[in-house]
C-alpha cells in the first residue's frame, strides 16, 4: 500500500564496477554475505534505527540531492533507506542481483555521507551509519563501483590513492623544495626527520596533480619556522576511499600505516592539508577500527594549524586578498570538528571581503562530491551535477568571485559545478591565499 | 455485542487483561532496551563515546518547540508533534476516570485535570492523529515511506483516545461496549510499544543521546 507512489525518472548509467560485479551474484551469494555482514555489524545501533524511525519524513530537506530534484522522494534521507536497507531487512537479506545492483547505486552515488540528515532528523538517527552499511554489504558482494574500486585497489597495493611510487613521492618533493626555492631561501621539505613537531600529511592527489599545495605547505611552515617533516616511507597519504568503498580492511591498513608513520618519526603531532574526508578517515574512523578511542596522535587540520599560526603571530599577514570571497563549510571539519569559527577567523585575517553563504557553518549544503561520489568517476558526474543545483543556487547568492572550499572533494565537487551552471565562480584552498598574504622576512628572499 | 457486553469480559479486561497489559509493557520494554544496551556493547564504537552533557544539550534542544532548525522549517508539524505528545501522555496518567481506578485498586492518588480539559485534549490528540494520517496520504515524501504498519500504529493510538471520548460522552453505542472497547484498546496500546515502532518512546532519547554525544564531544559540533 502507497509503497511506492512515484517513478523515479530512470537514466541508465553504464558503470562497469556494479555491472559485472553484480552478474557474478547468486541469490544464495547475496542472502549469506549479508547476513553475515549483519551479524558481524553487530546490529543494536541497526535495530535501534530502524525501530526508531517513525517514517516521518522530517529529515527530508536536509538533503541537497532531495532539494535539488525538486522534492522528488526517492533522493530523501529515509527514501533511500527504505530503497536499501529497509529492503534488505523485509527480505531478511533475499534480494536480488539487480536490486543490489540498484542498491548499491543509490548507496555509492546518491549519498555523500555528509550526515546533514542527522542534523534534521527528530531522534538523531545516524542516516550515514546506514547508508555506509549497505555500502558494506555491497563491497562484501563485490558490487562496488569501478573508479571508486580502482582507488580502493591503489590504497592496497601502493598504501596511497593515485598509484604514486615511493620515488615519485620524493621527486615531487624534491621538485616543490627546489621551485620554491626562487622565492625563499634555503626553503626545505624535511624528510624523515626524527623528532620533528609535526609531521605533515597529504592526500595522493597532492604529489600527483596539485604539487604546488606541497610548496605552498612548505613555504608556510619555513616563514612560521615550525619543525616539521614529511616522511619518505608509506603513511604519507592520509586519504582514505577504501573506508568510503566499505572496505573497512583496507581502511584499517592505511590508517595503520599513517599513524605508525607519525609514531616512528616521534612527532607530537600530525597537521594534515585541506582534505576532509581524509580528516575524517584519521579522526573519527581509522582510530575506532583499532580501539583508540581518539586518534593515538593528536591530529589537526590545516584550518586548525592555520589559525593557530596566525593567532599566535607566527605569521603575519601584510597584503590581504581583494575579490569577493565566500566559505564553504565542509562537512567533515565542520560537521566533522566544528572548525567553522577557525575557519572565519583565518579568511577573515587574510581577505578584504569575506561573504557568508546561506545556510552555514554545521547547517552548509554538501559538495556532493564527497563520501566517495566524486569518486566513483566521469560515469557518474551528470548525475552529481543534477544532484546539486541548490550549491549552484547557493553559492551564486553571496555574489562572492571566489569560493574558498578546505577541503579537496569539495574544490573539485564545486569547481564541476561552477563549471556546469556556469557560476563563472573559482575555487581556492585557503592555503593559495595565504601564500600571498604573510610577510616574509627579507633575509628569507631570495635577492632577484 | 452481547459477549462484549458480559459481566465476564468486562472482568476480564478490567483484571487480569490489565496486569498482563502492564507487565508486557514493563518487561517487554526492559527487555527491548536491555537488548541494544547489550548488543551496544559488542558494537564498542558507542557506548565509550556517551556523554552526559552533551546528551542532555542535544535532548534540551530537541524537546524544545522551535528549539532547532528543523522544528522551525515546520511551525505546523512542529505544534501538532508537541501537542500530540503531550496530550498523549498526560491525558491518561492524570485522568480522573483512570484516577479513581488507582484510589480504588491501591489507594493511591495524584493530581487531576479538570474533566473539560481532559475531553478537550483528547480532542486534540484524535485532531493530531488525523493530521499525520492526512500528512501520509498527501505529502510526497512521507507517502513514499509510509507502509500499512503506519497506518495500523496510528490506529492503535487513535482507538484508546476515541472510544474513551465516545464513552465519556455516552455516544452511538451503550456505555458499557464502549467502555470495554477502550480498556481493551489501552491495553493493545500498551502492549505494542515496545513490539512495534512505537519504541521510538523508548529509543529515541538514546538514538537522540548517542548523536548529541557524538557531535559535541567528538565532533565539537551543533548537532540542532
Amino acid at each position: 500500500m502507497a509503497a511506492v507512489a512515484e517513478t523515479k525518472e530512470v537514466k541508465k548509467i553504464i558503470d562497469l564496477g556494479l555491472e559485472e560485479g553484480a552478474k557474478k551474484l547468486t541469490p544464495e551469494r547475496i542472502e549469506k554475505t549479508i547476513n553475515n555482514a549483519l551479524t558481524a555489524m553487530g546490529g543494536a545501533r541497526l535495530d535501534a534505527y530502524v525501530s526508531t524511525c517513525i517514517h516521518c519524513g522530517l529529515c527530508s530537506e536536509a538533503c541537497h540531492y532531495y532539494l535539488s530534484h525538486d522534492g522528488d522522494p526517492h533522493f530523501s534521507p529515509v527514501g533511500k533507506v527504505k530503497q536499501t536497507m529497509w529492503e534488505i531487512l523485509k527480505h531478511k537479506g533475499r534480494v536480488s542481483p539487480a536490486a543490489i545492483k540498484q542498491m548499491a547505486e543509490i548507496a555509492y552515488t546518491e549519498c555523500n555521507l555528509c550526515r546533514r540528515c542527522s542534523m534534521y532528523c527528530p531522534f538523531g538517527i545516524d542516516i550515514a551509519y546506514l547508508i555506509s552499511s549497505v555500502r558494506r554489504m555491497c563491497h562484501l558482494l563485490g558490487v562496488t563501483p569501478q573508479y571508486l574500486q580502482d582507488t580502493a585497489h591503489s590504497h592496497s597495493a601502493t598504501m596511497n590513492q593515485m598509484w604514486l611510487k615511493q620515488d615519485e613521492w620524493i621527486d615531487t618533493l624534491f621538485w616543490q623544495e627546489d621551485d620554491y626555492r626562487r622565492e625563499i631561501k634555503n626553503l626545505t621539505i624535511p624528510l624523515d626527520k626524527e623528532g620533528a613537531d609535526i609531521m605533515y600529511s597529504v592526500i595522493g592527489p597532492e604529489p600527483k596533480f596539485l604539487a604546488m599545495l606541497i610548496g605552498n605547505a612548505a613555504k608556510i611552515m619555513h616563514v612560521a619556522g615550525v619543525n616539521w617533516t614529511f616522511p619518505s616511507f608509506d603513511g604519507w597519504d592520509n586519504s582514505d576511499m577504501a573506508m568510503f568503498s566499505g572496505d573497512q580492511e583496507i581502511m584499517g591498513r592505511v590508517k595503520r600505516a599513517h599513524f605508525e608513520a607519525a609514531m616512528r618519526l616521534k612527532v607530537k603531532r600530525i597537521v594534515m592539508g585541506e582534505c576532509g574526508h581524509a580528516f575524517r578517515s584519521v579522526y573519527d574512523v581509522g582510530n575506532r577500527w583499532f580501539g583508540w578511542k581518539m586518534p593515538p596522535v593528536p591530529i589537526i587540520h590545516a584550518i586548525q594549524f592555520y589559525y593557530e599560526l596566525i593567532k599566535e603571530g607566527r605569521l603575519k599577514i601584510v597584503k590581504k586578498f581583494k575579490e569577493p570571497v565566500t566559505l564553504h563549510d565542509p562537512c567533515n571539519v565542520v560537521r566533522g570538528r566544528g572548525l567553522q569559527e577557525m575557519a572565519r577567523y583565518v579568511i577573515n585575517a587574510i581577505c578584504e571581503d569575506f561573504r557568508e553563504m546561506s545556510p552555514n557553518r554545521e547547517h552548509n549544503f554538501c559538495c556532493a562530491a564527497g563520501g566517495g561520489v566524486i569518486n566513483c568517476g566521469p560515469p557518474w558526474k551528470m548525475k552529481r551535477m543534477e544532484g546539486n543545483r541548490v550549491k549552484a543556487e547557493q553559492m551564486k547568492a553571496t555574489g562572492a568571485r571566489i569560493v574558498i572550499t578546505p577541503c579537496h572533494n569539495c574544490h573539485s565537487g564545486l569547481e564541476d559545478i561552477i563549471g556546469y551552471y556556469k557560476l563563472g565562480m573559482r575555487t581556492k584552498f585557503i592555503s593559495d591565499i595565504l601564500v600571498d598574504a604573510i610577510e616574509v622576512p627579507e633575509a628569507m628572499k631570495v635577492k632577484k | 455485542m452481547k459477549f462484549i457486553m458480559s459481566e465476564g469480559f468486562y472482568a476480564f479486561v478490567s483484571g487480569p487483561m490489565v496486569w498482563v497489559a502492564f507487565l508486557v509493557f514493563i518487561f517487554g520494554s526492559a527487555y527491548r532496551v536491555y537488548k541494544i544496551i547489550s548488543g551496544l556493547k559488542k558494537e564498542a564504537v558507542v557506548l565509550p563515546y556517551m556523554s552526559f552533557k552533551y546528551s542532555l544539550r542535544s535532548i534540551a534542544h530537541w524537546a524544545t518547540p522551535f528549539g532547532t532548525v528543523n522544528w522551525r522549517r515546520h511551525p505546523i508539524m512542529t505544534v501538532v508533534t508537541f501537542l500530540f505528545h503531550f496530550c498523549l501522555i498526560v491525558t491518561p496518567v492524570f485522568l480522573l476516570a483512570h484516577n479513581i481506578l488507582w484510589l480504588r485498586a491501591w489507594h493511591i492518588k495524584w493530581w487531576t485535570l479538570p474533566e473539560g480539559l481532559a475531553d478537550f485534549m483528547t480532542l486534540l490528540v484524535m485532531l493530531c492523529c488525523l493530521f499525520f494520517l492526512l500528512r501520509r496520504l498527501i505529502e510526497r515524501e512521507v507517502k513514499f515511506v509510509t507502509y500499512p504498519s503506519d497506518f495500523f500504529i496510528l490506529t492503535i493510538v487513535f482507538l484508546p483516545f476515541f472510544t474513551g471520548f465516545l464513552a465519556y460522552h455516552q455516544l452511538f453505542l451503550p456505555y458499557k461496549a464502549l467502555i470495554i472497547t477502550h480498556i481493551l484498546f489501552g491495553e493493545i496500546m500498551l502492549m505494542a510499544i515496545p513490539f512495534t515502532r512505537l519504541a521510538h518512546m523508548l529509543f529515541s532519547v538514546f538514538t537522540r543521546a548517542y548523536t548529541g554525544s557524538e557531535f559535541g564531544m567528538v565532533r565539537h559540533a551543533r548537532d540542532w
